[in-house]
């Protein structure tokens, strides 16, 4: 063991418990100056909460937070930024209404001596701000003016525009181009060489072997390890983080028959997608995989007839058919498991047993009464399938964990005994132990003869789980892979718009 | 294959009876309150327990109520409509006119009805075709509606209603009970199986605790909020041929202020302000609990401001008693 | 750039009010005399200080109904106070009016942030117990001109300038308001909570607090008005400003504030009232009768709704576009 130069910032187990779960048990984590540090695990492990333990917003139910070796608590953010820690969120946290330049200073905006917002300064310091990281828009503009991406350099300048010795960066690559995600290796660098800590959260290990110094791995809220990146190889932090080895994650899929079920031919929209046209066979398992932001929510959503393309032809089963609007859509044996749980999956503040009879209410019904024991058949008929964990099935679908809300949803759309059914990021957020079961379901209903389409940006499971995967870039299809092709690399460079011809040169 | 999951665990259909959970519900504690509220009133009037009186205090809220039950699966679906006084307005004033035109009871029953699905229709367009927030419409539809009374009459009246349209706002079914009553008791029926019985009720709690989910449900979310606009003017249109009835005449001020009355007795029945949860029964309830206040109070020589009062207070304190208690708990628990 | 940087929907609303007054001029050119405009202005003025009080809630997600009940009882209290105590200086009772007005708001913030009741069921509770306490505290009586001293009832009347003190309060409000919301911590907190509720906590902003703030803020410019008011008419009763709730939202709404909060500005809430106002003024000038004002009020709202929302409706995502951009 070498001398240990005391870190920035430390947490010493620190707890942190909500209704019904205990976020993090007692995890260590230390941040050094000048060094990247990569805070590595699956979601759901507590990256999350950690973030926002050390940026005040969430107060430890346990532990300590050192900052230079001396204790400190954080009553709210603006106590967390004066002790100079800032951070990059995962979500964004900005105000549409208010300007580029507000956005970054709010809470901490230049004064004039009557204590009124000094806009000149704000202004100018913005501008130089942005320059720095080579943001190309008038900091006076208004934030909705601005895309995705620019809004993410806003949020970067945010984070630098206080005089942070910490700097925690949450997934800051997820929605950033190939040729963004190069500057940001920069202004890491950057920031390094001015001495600061990094935190960097993020789920691609080439970034993680590319820019960090250091690991740190957390598993479902507890701390398994830390170290240095050089002293580690990708298998060994991926093993540390699942806690097994990866190759017997996903189970074995028998083979699939030949008759198709559904067709798209040219489907368009406006603004979100174009030309996307595939084939789906029966018992099929169709990955889709992309970029974040590369349109393929918004096709499935169209799919399902939440949003209507402007052309484009569905065929199920040879039939040609209109949908236009997910109860057509779930007429015609499509079903759709959303990736935003909370909001367009569960109807929290709704029984477990009404959440998974509500689209089937045709079925458990008598001439549009209800029949509560006929629904309550249906719905332990289907939830028991899935091994549901609840005290009852008149529980608030509100109460479950994130994994069993996940088979509540599925089980509502299975009652539905659908044709294909297509599920978007199907593993986001919940435990590891849901995931497999997830998983061995989604095999379960194929070999049953259910079309499964996933959409997924996870590339184990898109390989593990996929029989045939289209990548889209864009809003549109940029390539189709099977067999042999079915490889990370292939997948990524697809996504990335980078092509196969370089990649052969590099091979 | 199926058979993966061995020992798959059984999940009871409820946790608790359905009558313990009766018994901790927002229903049980309105209850009390009214039956406490009842026995008050019987010590303090030795006019209180009459038939005939109790019979009198129920044209307190017999109107209201019938709004009441539609604005409450409005409100559980999420939206609100401020307009629905206005709507008695409007339809009173049409059936007022036709009146000097010498229109029957039977045409201005169809006159009073019209209207009001009209104007339920009028919002229904802009809340669920044109996606606007129904606060803002019906706060506009509202000034709308009865601007258009006030052009109509001005400071003027509309009389000279046919003597058996009377019978609906003064009329006796049977011994003390009104018409009113009745066709109170026939809506809150009407209303309490839609709720609570049907899919369509389902749809309507679907929505009000989360719009997306339901759309991606595969519910007409559109479809289903069009229906509740038109139920509340329709209710609005039946309540204004009893009000219009019972007065006998129209102003254009008449039922002034009664969508906040109305939106009180939904709010106080335990319906959630912010959609999602709520039933009849308490929504039928707190109607008598706000009718025995009035009359009891009434009776108390209290003029009808003062009991406002009570009403305002009776609105605030039942949401914020449980509230301030279970703070007042969490606090003691953890010291 | 720059056609971003000028306020689209201030500047439609702005040359409605000009088309307004023209098409009113055309039929009576004495309406657009400065001297009746002033009139016009003073007439205006109560609901330009409640419009901008009014604004403020909104934009924090919020909505109060009681600011006339506020208004009503702040002004029956401060006329009862004239009459007990006829000596008091006018600048006491300006400061207590604010005090109390900010008292019954600090009411309604506090049911608002510590128990997190819905502001619409709160203000609708609150506004019945204020109308009520008025009867209380007057039993039902009227306070008159002749009871009320000179001194009280002349302030609002005073002229400076060429005009009223009632018009001067409205102007200084107004300037306040501009520089309170667009250069304070406090203003810019205010978008920040009604914009992205979520994200303000993430910035430190107390939302709650916020919130809480807003209602002191409107409690106390109901109160002021509640003085301004009773002195003008130099008359308090029970059922002043009866209904006025209504009309100071929907000047909001004309004025483009968005009832889902985070979206409006100062310039439009006095634009929406002043709309409203000339309306008033101009009816019974171009020989069409007063009671047409509640149906045109109301159709104002709802055509100034739907145009709102289509101007502000949220871009979706482009994906498309952006693939041109990138390659």
């Amino acid at each position: 063991m070498s001398v240990q130069e005391t870190p920035i910032v430390s947490m010493d187990a620190i707890t942190k418990k909500f209704p019904g779960v205990k976020a993090l048990d007692e995890v260590n984590l230390d941040l050094y100056a000048g060094q990247v540090t990569a805070l590595v695990g699956e979601n759901g492990a507590g990256k999350s909460t950690t973030v926002k333990i050390l940026t005040g917003i969430y107060q430890p139910d346990g532990g300590t937070i050192r900052i230079d070796g001396d204790p400190i608590s954080f009553a709210n953010a603006n106590a967390a930024a004066s002790a100079g820690i800032t951070a990059i969120h995962q979500e964004t946290v900005l105000f549409d209404e208010l300007s580029v330049a507000e956005n970054i200073y709010i809470g901490h905006a230049p004064k004039t001596p009557f204590g009124l917002i000094d806009k000149t300064e704000m202004v100018k310091s913005a501008t130089k701000l942005l320059n720095s990281i080579g943001a190309q828009f008038d900091p006076r503009t208004r934030l909705r003016e601005l895309g995705i991406a620019n809004k993410h350099l806003v949020a970067i300048a945010r984070a630098l525009s206080v005089d942070a010795r910490v700097v925690i960066m949450d997934e800051p690559t997820a929605a950033l181009s190939h040729k963004e995600i190069l500057e940001l290796y920069e202004l890491v660098e950057t920031l390094k060489q001015q001495g600061k800590a990094i935190l960097f959260i993020s789920h691609k290990f080439d970034e993680i072997f590319r820019i960090a110094d250091r690991y740190t791995v957390f598993r479902d809220g507890t701390f398994v390890a830390d170290g240095k990146i050089a002293d580690i190889d990708e298998n060994s932090l991926v093993k540390l983080m699942v806690g097994r080895t990866v190759d017997h994650i996903f189970p074995e899929r028998s083979t699939i028959t030949s008759e198709e079920i559904l067709q798209v031919v040219g489907y368009s929209h406006p603004t979100e997608f174009a030309d996307i046209g595939f084939k789906l066979k029966r018992g099929e398992i169709l990955g889709f995989y992309g970029l974040v932001g590369a349109g393929r929510s918004e096709f499935m959503q169209s799919l399902f007839g939440i949003t209507k393309p402007s052309k484009g032809i569905c065929k199920i089963e040879g039939r040609i058919c209109a949908i236009r609007s997910p109860a057509q859509a779930i007429e015609n044996g499509i079903v759709y498991v959303p990736e935003d749980r909370g909001k367009q999956g569960a109807i929290i503040g709704l029984p477990i047993f009404q959440n998974v009879t509500l689209p089937s209410l045709g079925q458990t019904s008598k001439s549009g009464f209800l029949k509560l024991a006929e629904e309550f058949k249906l719905a332990r008929e289907y939830t028991q399938r899935l091994d549901l964990r609840a005290a009852s099935l008149d529980q608030d679908v509100g109460n479950l964990s994130g994994g069993n809300q996940q088979k509540v949803v599925i089980a509502k759309w299975l009652a539905t005994q659908p044709k294909v059914i297509i599920l978007d990021e199907p593993t986001k957020g919940i435990d590891i132990g849901s995931k497999a079961a997830v998983h061995e379901f989604m095999v379960e209903l194929a070999d049953q003869g259910l079309s499964v389409i996933m959409v997924s940006s996870e590339i184990p499971e898109v390989i593990g789980m996929s029989d045939r995967v289209i990548v889209m870039r864009d809003g549109r299809i940029e390539a189709e892979v099977e067999g042999e092709d079915l490889r990370p690399e292939v997948l990524v460079r697809h996504a990335a718009g980078i092509g196969i011809r370089s990649q052969m040169e590099e091979v | 294959m199926t058979q993966t999951n061995i020992n798959t665990r059984h999940i009871p259909d409820r946790l608790h009876s359905r009558s313990y959970r009766a018994l901790r519900s927002w229903e049980t504690l309105l209850l009390t309150v009214a039956i406490v509220v009842f026995v008050i009133n019987s010590f303090a009037s030795p006019y209180f327990l009459n038939a005939w009186s109790l019979s009198d205090a129920t044209f307190n809220f017999t109107e209201k109520a019938m709004i009441a039950f539609a604005m409450a699966l409005l409100i559980i679906a999420g939206e609100i409509d401020l307009s629905v006084a206005s709507i008695i307005a409007l339809a009173s004033t049409a059936m007022g006119f036709a009146v000097q035109h010498g229109a029957g009871t039977p045409e201005l029953i169809m006159i009073g009805l019209t209207v009001g699905l009209l104007c339920g229709a009028f919002n229904a367009v802009f809340v669920t075709i044109l996606g606007l927030p129904s606060i803002v419409v019906t706060i506009g539809s509202m000034s709308l509606f009865r601007g258009i009374s006030f052009i109509i009459l001005g400071d003027g009246a509309f009389r000279g209603y046919p003597a058996d349209f009377a019978w609906f706002g003064q009329g006796y079914i049977y011994w003390v009970f009104t018409v009113e009553i009745a066709i109170f008791a026939l809506i809150a029926v009407i209303y309490f199986v839609l709720l609570h019985k049907t899919n369509f009720g389902r749809a309507v709690y679907a929505i009000g605790n989360n719009p997306t989910g339901a759309l991606f449900s595969g519910i007409r979310v559109q479809r289903v909020k069009f229906i509740l606009f038109l139920l509340t003017g329709l209710m609005s249109g039946v309540a204004a041929i009893c009000l219009t009835s019972r007065l006998g005449s129209t102003r254009p001020s008449i039922a002034l202020g009664m969508e906040l009355e109305v939106v009180t007795m939904v709010v106080l029945g335990g319906v959630n302000i912010l959609g999602g949860s709520g039933s009849i029964h308490g929504v039928v309830i707190a109607a008598f609990v706000m009718g025995l206040v009035t009359f009891g109070l009434g009776l108390l020589n209290v003029p009808g401001i003062v009991m406002s009062i009570f009403i305002g207070l009776l609105l605030i304190g039942v949401i914020a008693l449980p509230r301030v208690w279970a703070m007042f708990v969490a606090k003691r628990n953890t010291p | 750039m720059l056609s971003k940087l000028i306020p689209m929907r201030e500047t439609i609303l702005g040359a409605a009010i000009l088309l307004l007054l023209a098409l009113v001029a055309t039929r009576f050119a004495g309406f657009i005399a400065p001297a009746n405009l002033a009139n016009v202005l003073n007439d205006t003025a109560p609901l330009i200080i409640l419009a901008l009080g009014q604004m403020v809630v909104i934009l924090t997600r919020c909505i109060d109904l009681s600011v006339a009940a506020n208004l009503a009882l702040t002004g029956m209290a401060m006329a009862m106070l004239n009459v007990a105590m006829p000596d008091l200086p006018i600048a006491l009772i300006i400061a207590l009016s604010i005090l109390i007005g900010a008292a019954m708001g600090a009411i309604n913030g506090l049911l608002v942030w510590k128990l997190e009741i819905p502001p619409i069921v709160v203000t609708l509770g609150t506004m019945t117990i204020f109308r009520g306490i008025i009867f209380l505290i007057s039993e039902g009586k009227w306070v008159n001109s002749h009871e009320m001293s000179a001194a009280f009832t002349g302030f609002p009347r005073d002229v400076m300038l060429g005009l009223p003190m009632l018009s001067w309060v409205a102007i200084l409000i107004t300037i306040l308001f501009g520089i309170m919301m667009s250069r304070s911590s406090f203003g810019r907190s205010i978008f920040a909570v009604g914009g992205n509720p979520h994200a303000a906590v993430y910035t430190g902003i107390n939302v709650g607090k916020t919130q809480f703030f807003a209602f002191v803020l409107s409690g106390a410019l109901a109160g002021l008005t509640g003085y301004l008011w009773v002195a003008r008419y130099a008359v308090a009763y029970v059922d002043i400003a009866g209904g006025f709730e209504l009309e100071v939202v929907a000047a909001c709404v004309i004025g483009g504030i968005s009832i889902a909060g985070g979206i409006g500005s100062v310039g439009g809430a006095v634009l929406g009232a002043l709309f409203l106002g000339v309306v008033k003024n101009a009816l019974p000038v171009v020989n069409i009768s007063p009671f047409w004002q509640l149906a045109i009020s109301g159709s104002a709202i709802l055509i100034a709704v739907a145009f709102n929302a289509q101007s502000g409706k949220a871009k979706g995502r482009i994906i498309l576009k952006t693939s041109k951009d990138a390659t």
